[in-house]
Formats: structure tokens, C-alpha cells, sequence
């Protein structure tokens, strides 16, 4: 761990705050409906968009409403996409002729991307035409984070409207999210790729022949522009197998902190959204602070793990102080290969610059722990915001359990349907997660997927399922995921994971919509304290965290106590 | 829920239009107009032909070249990925093991030389790679070991602005400026 090191972490992090404020305050602005600088080009667009579909934008929708639109345009989504995969041979932008998808694929593929998880379980470069990418999946990039971000204005309503049967319209967010945020912002980001060296081509591949005469086909497409929506949207889904990692992805260390900033700037910023809808900006940065609490104390532990490089490799003779290099790239550095695992996984992105699988022991066990503690790390895009607002639901009625209060968030009283309806969202990660690992664990015909032995089969197993009920879909990819078995168990698990979350997560913000605001009393539990901010870090990490804690002990920590015992699998 | 359908298939079909084909084809064309070469994929080309990529790595197995990574995937183009091996895995060991005792140079080998890349396809090797491999190719070559090894230090890219990434060395272009050296 190098002062170079902190440095290369300071400034990409303070490169985030730079924008969060602004940014914040432009997605309060724009969710409310005032006009911002983009409208004079863009509102003629959207309202072109509402006329041929036939929306009345100021109608609004109750959370019942609001949570079907959402699922019919899902199921929409899932339809279209699947078709697309099943029949790229006979569309058009396939130079590499590629057939099309198998059907246990299509399914994964088409749930994977229209969840915002994008787990691959297919070679982008081996498998998906350029139609397949820019048409279908990078579509639901924009798409999918544009449902997060539209379902995380309507949990954030229900705290800033008193009395009110609606908490908005679908429609209109889901448009403005991505005609004044996603596409502007993955425009300029896809622009400083391409002066960075990212491709940006139809062409299929390239052909070469090396200086020592032998031939290399390396696969090309529309990279750029699918990479910046993929960070941006907190998405994931790599134009190429190795993700992040693959030079055309993520060419040098500046591709990489841009990356990185793509990937963390929107979902640091909606706290801030949060807290000017609610009336308290203080409240968002009390948010943002239990969120990068977390994060750095993850960072810091995967570091320092992996910049002691593999006992087992140096006693071979190798030089320590390059860290433990399997599965990373040169040009990144352990500190940044580090702050890219442990951020990917704290905000369901799932890209990797580094292959997770061959993470020691304990620097593979934080992008698990991330996944697991919810995904509000500071989470994906939307989703992060309303999970951390169940935490806090959560909190505040832990802290009113103490006292023997009523619990009350930003004025509206926390009461028993609430903390129901809370709860019911937080057990469906366990449940997804444990529940399948433990069936795939008894399961020859899963178990024959493993490319590892010992504990770390087992973490190839818990990740898989972390990750797909967790939204992120990163891997420890050894795995081999492309099974009838995982294929459609983790695609349940995706299904799972956002919307038997998402829903009773809508159905509590239906509820307290509809109640009026309390004022502050001295009774009042002061949510923006650095007492609550504790408070919300210590529930992340019981409620999220103690759950998996037993499936844990038997992988990556056991490993970890079988690393320093020089035993191998 | 059916008069969410007609909203639910326009807004896809309009969106799939704007995002799904405006904006890639449009940033296609401006990148082949702004950044012709980086558009294609950067291609690297001696006397007409394409010899690699400036961003991907490529194998060198010739004593008389430097050597990039061990890769997974043999450094096919169409085929990304790392071993994926855990840091307890026997055929990790096994193969460290193998590279090291293959390398046999004196002192601790470089970490990078004997570990598989995460993309299969890392273009650069660490500075002391290089340093490390400077005798073979010297010997290879019959040229002095300090021309190389100036060579080497010509070639490091530091740290862009001093303190982002890592320094390292592109092999590709190590070995074209090696040939240049060797044809003087």
C-alpha cells in the first residue's frame, strides 16, 4: 500500500464529489419537472415520444399503477430482447456471421440485461453480432438504469409529497432519465473513450500478422459507445469477455479512472437528488457518507490483501512486490485494480478490470461481502438510493425500539405495515442467494461446472448467486455458467432480485406517500447526525452481512486460513 | 395493465431506434472522421502489413524477441479471459512452478512474468521484465547487453502525469524498436 497508491484513489474519489452536487441537483430539477439547459433541444423530442406513444404526461400513476407500467415494459423488454438473441443470424450488423443464441442462453441473456444485472454467461466477442450489442443489450443499458433511476424518484416522492395517492409517471421518468441524463452523459463520456483509443467500428475484426509470422484475429466493434452507457448506467455487460480488462475496453490508466468515475458518478449523486426532493440536502449527504464509509473500508481491505502478492507464489521464487498479479493488467496497479473490484461490486455494476476469481482469499471476499450487503454500496442506479432507503426505514425503527417511540423518517411515521413491507424486500436476498447456492451445492450436474477445488468451488458458487440475485454480475468467472442449470436458476435469481425487491419496496412508498408530515419534535431521532450515520452503517452490516456470515466462514475465510497453512487444490 | 401496453412497445421501439442504433452508428461515423486509426483498433503496420495492435498483446516466443505475459487464452484475439485459478489452485502452483524454473534467470523473478493477465491480451510487461530478459536477448541478437538494455530504459512509459497507473513497457513496440536496432 503506497502513498502513489492513496493518491490514485484520492483523486479519482474526489473526481466524483467534484460532480455530485451538480449533478444531483440537476436530476431534482429535471425529476420535478423544471426546466433545465437541455430542454430547449430535448423537450420537443420528448414530447414527440409521448404523442406516439400515447402518454398523458401529467397523469400520474398510484404504486400499483406506477409498479405495472414498470413490469409490462420489463416483460416488453425481455420479449424483444430474446427475440433479437434467437435471431441475430438473420439481422443485420453480424460481419462474423454468428448464429443465433441458444434458447437457455437467450433467456439468461435477455433477463441478465433487462434486470440491469448483465451476468454473462456468453463471449461477447464469440457469440453477440453488432446488432445483437448496440440494438438489443446496450438498449437495455440505457433502459434498464433509466427503471432504476425512474423507481428510485418514486420511493424518493413518498417522502417529499404528504397526502398523495401518486407518487408519479413511469413513463415520463423512465423518458426523462434517459433522453436528458443517460444518452447526454454517454455521448460525452463515449467521445473521451474514443480520443483515449477505445474503438468505435462495424468492422468485424482485425487481421495481423505478428513479427514472428504468426496470424492473430482480434475481434472489433462498437465499443466505445456501448462502454460508456455500460459504466454509466452501472450496468456492466461487457463488449468483450475480459470486460474491463481487455485493452480495447480499458486501453491505460486514464481510461481506467474515467471508468471508474463513469461507473460511480450517477449513483453518488441521487442521495444528493434525495435529500433537495425531501427538502434536507443535509439528509443525502448523511446517506453518501454511510455509503463511502463502506466503500473505502473495502477498498482499503482488498488492497492491502492484494498488494501482499500469493505466499504460495513467492516461495517460488517470485518477487513479492508487485502484488498478487494473476488475473490483473500491467498498466492498472493493484490500489486502482482494487478501488475498480470493490466499487463494480458496491454499485451492482459488474464490470472488472480484474478477475475476481483470482482474488486472494480476502480480497475476493469483500466484492462478495459488497454484493451481499445489499447492493447500496452506494448501488446501482436507482436501486442503491431506494435499498439505502429501506436501511434507513430500517434504522429508524431499530432506534425507536430503544426508546420506545413511534419511529419517524424525514416526518412521516414508520408504523407496522412499513416495517413489513421493508422487510419483506431485505429477505429476498438471503433467500435468492443461500437458498440456491445450497440446492447448486448438492448438484452434480452444477457442481461439474467448478473450475476450482476446495473452498474456493464453493465461493465460485456463492458468487454466481450473490451476484445475479445482487443485480451486479460480475464473476468469479471460472465458473462455467452456461449451463441449462445456471442458466435458468440464475436467471430466477435475477428475477428475484429486482423485482420481488423492487415491489414491496413500491408498496411501502404507496403507504407513506399517502401520510401526512409530522414536524420534528425533541423527540424526534435527528437523522442527519453522524450518530445516525453510524447507526445506518451498523444495520447495513448486521442485517446485510450476519446472514451470509456461516456461508462465508466456509469459503474465502477458511481459504484464507488455508493459505496460511500452504495447503492447495 | 393493457393500457400500459401500447406506452410499454412504442417507448422500446423508439428508444431501440435512439440508443440502439442513432447513437452508436453516429459516434461510428464522427470517430472515423476525429480518430480514424484508434477507430479500427489502432493497427500497428511495418512495410504495408499489419503487424498487431497498439493496445493488444500478442506472443512472442523467439529468444531473440522480449516476451509478453503468460496468457490464458494464448493471446487469441477472439477469445478474452484469465486462468481464473484461485490463489490456492494446485495448477496455479504447478505452472508458476514450471515458468519459474523455465525463466531460470538468478534472483526473484517479476510477478507479471509469471502470471496469466486478466484480459489474456495485456499488452505490457513490468520494466523489470524487460531488465530481466535483457541478457537472453542480448545473447540471442549478438548485440551488446548495454545497447539493450538502454533500449529497455528508452521504452518504459512512467506513470501518466506521474502518478496514475503503473510504469510498464509495451512489447510490441520494444521488439520493433529492437528490429530497427538490429538492422543499424
Amino acid at each position: 500500500m503506497t502513498l502513489i497508491g492513496w493518491l490514485q484513489l484520492a483523486v479519482t474519489l474526489g473526481l466524483v464529489l467534484a460532480v455530485v452536487l451538480p449533478l444531483g441537483r440537476f436530476m431534482a430539477r429535471l425529476f420535478a419537472g423544471d426546466r433545465t439547459l437541455l430542454h430547449p433541444l430535448l423537450s420537443p423530442v420528448e414530447r414527440g415520444f409521448y404523442r406516439a406513444a400515447g402518454i398523458d404526461p401529467a397523469a400520474e400513476q398510484s404504486w400499483a399503477g406506477y409498479g405495472m407500467a414498470m413490469l409490462v415494459f420489463s416483460a416488453a423488454g425481455f420479449a424483444a430482447l430474446y427475440a433479437i438473441l434467437r435471431l441475430q443470424a438473420f439481422l443485420p450488423f453480424n460481419p462474423q456471421g454468428f448464429a443465433g443464441v441458444p434458447p437457455d442462453l437467450a433467456f439468461n441473456t435477455a433477463i441478465s440485461f433487462l434486470t440491469n444485472t448483465n451476468w454473462q454467461a456468453y463471449s461477447g466477442e464469440a457469440t453477440m453480432s453488432h446488432f445483437s450489442q448496440m440494438a438489443g443489450l446496450a438498449v437495455h443499458n440505457f433502459l434498464s438504469a433509466a427503471t432504476g433511476i425512474a423507481l428510485a424518484i418514486a420511493v424518493t416522492r413518498a417522502f417529499a409529497r404528504k397526502g398523495s395517492a401518486t407518487l408519479g409517471n413511469f413513463w415520463v421518468d423512465l423518458t426523462r432519465a434517459t433522453l436528458y441524463l443517460l444518452l447526454p452523459l454517454s455521448i460525452l463520456v463515449a467521445l473521451a473513450f474514443m480520443a483515449l483509443g477505445v474503438p468505435q467500428t462495424l468492422l468485424g475484426s482485425m487481421d495481423a500478422t505478428t513479427l514472428e509470422g504468426l496470424h492473430q484475429t482480434i475481434a472489433l466493434g462498437p465499443v466505445a459507445s456501448q462502454e460508456a452507457i455500460k459504466q454509466l448506467g452501472t450496468n456492466g455487460g461487457g463488449f468483450f469477455n475480459a470486460n474491463s480488462s481487455h485493452p480495447f475496453e480499458n486501453p491505460s490508466a486514464l481510461t481506467n479512472i474515467l471508468q471508474i468515475w463513469a461507473m460511480l458518478a450517477i449513483s453518488a449523486a441521487l442521495p444528493i437528488t434525495f435529500g433537495r426532493m425531501v427538502g434536507s440536502e443535509k439528509q443525502g449527504w448523511a446517506i453518501l457518507s454511510a455509503m463511502a464509509v463502506l466503500l473505502v473500508g473495502g477498498v482499503a481491505l482488498t488492497w492491502w490483501a492484494e498488494a501482499q502478492g500469493n505466499p504460495l507464489v513467492t516461495a517460488l521464487g517470485v518477487a513479492p512486490d508487485m502484488g498478487n498479479m494473476e488475473g490483473k493488467e500491467v498498466r492498472f496497479g493493484q490500489a486502482m485494480s482494487a478501488l475498480f473490484a470493490v466499487a463494480t461490486t458496491g454499485l451492482s455494476c459488474g464490470a472488472v478490470n480484474t478477475m475476481h476469481d483470482s482474488l486472494m482469499p480476502l480480497g475476493g471476499l469483500v466484492p462478495m461481502v459488497m454484493i451481499q450487503l445489499g447492493e447500496v454500496l452506494p448501488g446501482g442506479v436507482g436501486s442503491g438510493l431506494y435499498g439505502m432507503v429501506v436501511f434507513c426505514v430500517l434504522s429508524v425503527f431499530v432506534a425507536g425500539l430503544m426508546v420506545g417511540r413511534t419511529p419517524e423518517f424525514l416526518g412521516k411515521k414508520i408504523e407496522a405495515r412499513e416495517i413489513r413491507l421493508a422487510v419483506l424486500a431485505v429477505v429476498i436476498l438471503p433467500l435468492a442467494i443461500l437458498g440456491f447456492t445450497a440446492l447448486a451445492a448438492m448438484l452434480p450436474a452444477a457442481l461439474s461446472s467448478l473450475n476450482n477445488a476446495g473452498p474456493h468451488g464453493l465461493s465460485e458458487l456463492l458468487y454466481a448467486y450473490s451476484s445475479a440475485a445482487g443485480n451486479n454480475g460480475s464473476a468469479f468467472a471460472g465458473l462455467n455458467a452456461d449451463t441449462p442449470w445456471f442458466n435458468v436458476t440464475l436467471g430466477i435469481a435475477m428475477v428475484l432480485g429486482r423485482f420481488a425487491y423492487v415491489l414491496p419496496v413500491l408498496a411501502m412508498a404507496g403507504s407513506l406517500a399517502a401520510k401526512s408530515r409530522v414536524a420534528a419534535s425533541s423527540g424526534t431521532f435527528p437523522t442527519t447526525s453522524a450518530l445516525f450515520v453510524g447507526l445506518l452503517v451498523g444495520v447495513i452490516l448486521i442485517l446485510g452481512g450476519l446472514q451470509f456470515f456461516p456461508a462465508l466462514a466456509l469459503g474465502p475465510v477458511v481459504e484464507q486460513v488455508l493459505l496460511a497453512a500452504g495447503t492447495t487444490f | 395493465m393493457t393500457e400500459h401496453i401500447r406506452p410499454a412497445f412504442v417507448l422500446l421501439l423508439l428508444f431501440t431506434l435512439l440508443t440502439g442504433l442513432a447513437y452508436p452508428l453516429a459516434l461510428t461515423g464522427v470517430d472515423r472522421v476525429l480518430f480514424p486509426q484508434a477507430a479500427i483498433g489502432s493497427p500497428v503496420v511495418q512495410k504495408g502489413v499489419i503487424v498487431g495492435s497498439a493496445l493488444v498483446g500478442q506472443a512472442f516466443a523467439d529468444p531473440k524477441y522480449f516476451h509478453p505475459r503468460p496468457s490464458a487464452s494464448g493471446y487469441d484475439g477472439l477469445a478474452s479471459g484469465g486462468s481464473n485459478l484461485g490463489p490456492l489452485s494446485a495448477r496455479l502452483i504447478e505452472r508458476v512452478k514450471g515458468d519459474v524454473a523455465a525463466l531460470g534467470g538468478p534472483g526473484p523473478v517479476p510477478a507479471d512474468a509469471v502470471t496469466a493477465s486478466a484480459s489474456g491480451l495485456d499488452p505490457d510487461i513490468s520494466p523489470d521484465n524487460a531488465r530481466a530478459q535483457v541478457a537472453r536477448v542480448s545473447v540471442a541478437r549478438n548485440l551488446p547487453q548495454d545497447q539493450v538494455r538502454a533500449l529497455v530504459e528508452r521504452q518504459v512509459h512512467g506513470r501518466i502525469f506521474g502518478f496514475l497507473g503503473e510504469a510498464h513497457v509495451n512489447v510490441l513496440e520494444l521488439n520493433l524498436a529492437l528490429d530497427r536496432l538490429a538492422a543499424m
